[in-house]
């Protein structure tokens, strides 16, 4: 059982090193603030980014296009070279009141105390489950993450000629990392009228050659083993089946905040968005958020690096007041 | 023991179908936790038994998923069989489950009633508990049930308090059950469907799809193909098995601290009622429905079915109105056309079946078990109890005591939200005595993917980790660049 408690203290603690937390972490040091720490429980730094294999990212904070994985080890190299202490492999497990954080690592439980912790731990897709779709529980259903993390990290793909389900930007991209693996999506399903993408989209699918249908909802999913088709009904009510072998849900982003769910923090219960102050600040004034687990909707890398600058600047200047 | 290699490897056909795979006192059709109960209760009494069950992995059947209450009894019916083994199932459970690492919780239930016709059948509930032998229920008013469940609807008019009725986890349960069988001396025998079979006047030979297995006795623990199992090899069966689903919706772990107690429906004559109840995995659940279907395999879940579990969840614990819903799934019961457990001995040609065990089977099962042990020294059979059995180590999933990432140098935590380590995903994909046969068997095993992101995050790890594993593995392929 636990073995002895490890204690470290530090000025400011950052949970999650994604664009937004790297990008705070880096910024504190440069404000002088001596010890920061990033903690992340993957094995390697970076969010999310580490697996969107596409580009655009970089442009406002490098000034160049990279791939979301030169994009995260970048942003991981600037904030160690700035003097940013990376744990990883470390797991925050729950929060306590004035930055006192329980840690768990593969050498055993640790005592963190910051004097402000800053919140950084993302955003997620909404899974199957929580859409409360019909139908059976086979292989072959999955979101965009894991997609991209079976694609871009490990070289495997998690179906041939999977549907698609929403049209929000990660659904495009989710597109290309079909394109990308040799994976044929058979169609793109959209509950409402229009999709929320900006471009032309409709050629964007003509060229990959993959069916848009609007206002189309997903009714049923069947299969004994792997998914065999999904049922899908238009506005007119009108029952479809297509046959395919995988479902992808993207999109429908929820807050990753059940740290703070169960904690003492104040949260929106509704959508699982911390409660802040004007300046980033949670309802224990030791706490600050940043990230894409404060938008709705969500953002960019670019805009998550970009708050993570600001909440820095908040931290830091609250520090210098204390 | 006979062809021990391929007892745990997949589709293992090598030996051909003639080939004698077991040759034992008691066979035992079926890897339900009634089949893992018997198993274990015969291999502990010094028969030699071989469990063949016809999935990958055990607990494919009903067993998949129920409600994981272990039930006092205090609402079967009077004087049954059925009674009379959840009670003995109960009291071994509380007897063996800590020298097993077992979990507990002792939860407690409330019978809630919302309504005057609900609380007027109050009476009918204590007089029954009563006389099965449940002593301890307590009536409460609204107020005393609320000091005691703050959170439920001030709607509640009064309820009953069943103090020892538990939760517990419901596929470590079974698994530990086996896991003793095979350590003292057992086999288990996986992608063996058992399709006929006949008896020389003393033994039988078991016909199954891999293979034949010699035996005196046969139970059958088919659980929802158990009168397929007695037509096929019996040549008929005196029950028909109706299957009846249950679906369920699992709210995440924010919400386990809004009750401790399971909310048990009043029963009335029109519906059975939900259950609203805490799991020893940390979440807070609610089901199950039943809803009589004929496929004995489909266990699909339906969005207005689940949209009504979850608004009856909110009315009455109204704070889970904005708690996420981690999963959905549904279970199946092997319901017959009587509500008994169809329980019988067919002395002449050494066969015991174990049929209908609809709703109570978690709780139960070690006291079938119990049960069979009697029928078959009944009817004469000898055996030699094991001194000092070996006891089995199987890992402990409960979110309330120490688990696998408690202990340092366990890797790395590969799935996030349930805390599952690389170190217990290997031990379970790497045991010796019985290793994972699915990706469901592992999940069951370890609760991997099992949390509030579903895979999000851990897929692709645990895709790399399974491969050339299961015969039905997460990835069907490698990207091509
Ligand atoms: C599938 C998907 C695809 C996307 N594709 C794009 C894209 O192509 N382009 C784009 O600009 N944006 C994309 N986004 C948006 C994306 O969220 C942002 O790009 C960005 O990564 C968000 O940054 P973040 O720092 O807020 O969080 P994240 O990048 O999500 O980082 C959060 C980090 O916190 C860690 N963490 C969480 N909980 C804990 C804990 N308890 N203990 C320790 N560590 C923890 C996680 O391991 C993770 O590394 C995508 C998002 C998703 C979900
Ligand atoms: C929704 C629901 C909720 C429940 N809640 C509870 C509860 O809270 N508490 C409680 O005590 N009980 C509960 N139960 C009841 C309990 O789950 C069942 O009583 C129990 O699982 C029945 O187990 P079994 O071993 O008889 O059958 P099964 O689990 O069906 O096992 C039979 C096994 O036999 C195998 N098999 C079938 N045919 C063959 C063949 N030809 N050859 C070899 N193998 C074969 C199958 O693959 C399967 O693994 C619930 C059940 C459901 C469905």
């Amino acid at each position: 059982m636990s073995e002895k408690l490890k204690h470290i203290t530090c000025d400011v603690a950052i949970i999650g090193a994604g664009p937004a937390g790297l990008s705070a972490a880096t910024a504190l040091k440069k404000e002088g603030i001596e010890r920061v720490i990033v903690i992340d429980r993957e094995t390697e730094g970076g969010g999310i980014p580490r697996h969107c294999g596409h580009p655009p990212f970089g442009i406002l904070e490098y000034k160049r296009i990279l791939t979301g994985p030169l994009y995260a080890r970048r942003n991981v190299k600037t904030a160690l070279s700035s003097g940013v202490e990376l744990m990883l492999k470390t797991t925050v497990i729950s929060l306590g009141a004035e930055g006192k954080l329980s840690l768990l690592s593969p050498d055993g439980p640790i005592e963190l105390v910051a004097k402000r912790v800053l919140i950084a731990t993302g955003t997620r897709e909404t899974p199957r489950s929580a859409r409360m779709v019909s139908g059976n529980r086979p292989l072959g259903i999955c979101n965009t993450g894991a997609l991209q993390s079976m694609v871009y990290l490990k070289n495997r793909i998690p179906f041939k000629q999977p549907v698609i389900v929403g049209s929000e930007i990660v659904s495009f991209s989710a597109l290309f990392t079909c394109k990308k693996a040799g994976i044929k999506p058979v169609a793109m399903l959209e509950e409402k009228a229009g999709t929320s993408v900006m471009w032309p989209i409709k050629y964007v699918l003509n060229i990959i050659g993959v069916p848009l249908f609007l206002n189309t909802k997903i009714t049923n999913i069947a299969g004994k083993d792997r998914v065999q088709s999904v049922t899908v009904v238009d506005k007119n009510g009108k029952e479809r089946e297509i046959v395919c072998d995988g479902v992808l849900f993207t999109g429908k982003f929820i807050p990753e905040s059940s740290l703070m769910r169960m904690s003492h923090l104040e949260i929106d219960q509704n959508i699982g968005m911390p409660r802040v102050d004007r300046y980033g600040r949670c309802s224990d004034p030791s706490y600050y958020v940043a990230g894409n687990i404060v938008f709705n909707p969500v953002k960019v890398a670019g805009k998550c690096w970009k708050s993570g600058q600001i909440a820095a600047q908040r931290i830091a200047k609250d520090l210098a007041n204390q | 023991m006979i062809d021990e290699q391929s007892t745990h490897t997949l589709n293992s056909d090598k030996a051909g179908e003639n080939a004698l795979l077991a040759d034992v006192d008691v066979a035992i059709i079926g890897g339900g936790v009634v089949g893992c109960a018997v198993t274990r209760r015969m291999a502990l009494e010094g028969a030699s038994v071989v469990l063949i069950e016809k999935a990958a992995d055990i607990l494919d059947g009903a067993s998949k998923g129920n409600s994981a209450i272990l039930h006092t009894g205090f609402d079967a019916p009077v004087g049954t069989l059925e009674w009379e083994c959840v009670q003995k199932g109960y009291n071994e459970y509380l007897e063996i489950h800590e020298s097993l690492n077992l979990p507990l919780l002792k939860s407690g239930a409330l019978v809630a009633a919302w309504t005057e016709e609900e609380e007027a059948r109050f009476s009918e509930i204590l007089k029954k508990g009563n006389e099965n032998n449940v002593k301890d229920l307590r009536l409460l008013s609204s107020s005393e049930a609320l000091a005691l469940e703050p959170n439920l609807s001030k709607d509640i008019r009064a309820a009953i308090a069943i103090p020892r009725e538990y939760v517990i986890d419901p596929w470590s349960a079974p698994l530990a059950y086996l896991m003793q069988a095979l350590q003292n001396g057992g086999q288990a025998l996986f992608n063996a469907g058992v399709i006929g079979g006949e008896f020389n006047g003393s033994e039988w030979i078991l016909k199954t799809v891999r293979g034949t297995v010699r035996a005196r006795y046969v139970i059958n623990s088919a659980g929802l193909y158990g009168d397929i199992v007695n037509k096929d090899v019996l040549g008929a069966s005196d029950f028909t098995i109706k299957p009846r689903k249950g679906q369920f919706v699992v709210f995440d772990k924010a919400a386990n601290k809004l009750v401790r107690s399971i909310i048990l429906p009043v029963p009335t004559k029109r519906t059975k009622g939900i259950v609203l109840f805490p799991t020893i995995f940390g979440n807070l659940m609610v089901g199950p429905t039943a809803e009589e279907q004929d496929d004995r395999d489909d266990a699909s879940v339906d969005e207005t079915i689940l949209n009504d579990l979850h608004a009856q969840a909110i009315k009455k614990l109204p704070a889970l109105a904005g708690i996420p819903v981690t999963a959905t799934y549904a279970g199946i019961r092997p319901a017959t056309e009587r509500p008994e457990y169809r329980i019988t001995q067919d002395k002449d040609r050494n066969w015991i079946t174990l049929g209908g065990i609809r709703s109570t089977g978690l709780t139960s099962a070690l006291g079938i078990a119990q049960h069979v042990h009697g029928l078959l020294t009944g009817q004469g059979a000898e055996f030699r109890k094991v001194d000092n059995p070996s006891v089995p180590f199987v890992p402990n999933l409960a979110e309330h005591l120490p688990r696998d990432c408690d202990t340092p140098g366990y890797g790395e935590i590969v799935c996030h939200c349930e805390m599952v380590t690389q170190r217990e995903i290997k031990a379970v994909l790497e045991s010796e005595i019985l290793p994972a046969g699915s990706l469901s068997g592992l999940k069951r095993r370890t609760r991997v993917t099992m949390g509030r992101c579903q895979g999000f995050y851990c897929s692709a790890r645990l895709a790399e980790l399974t491969d050339g594993k299961f015969a039905k593995p997460i990835a069907v392929g490698d990207a091509n660049e």
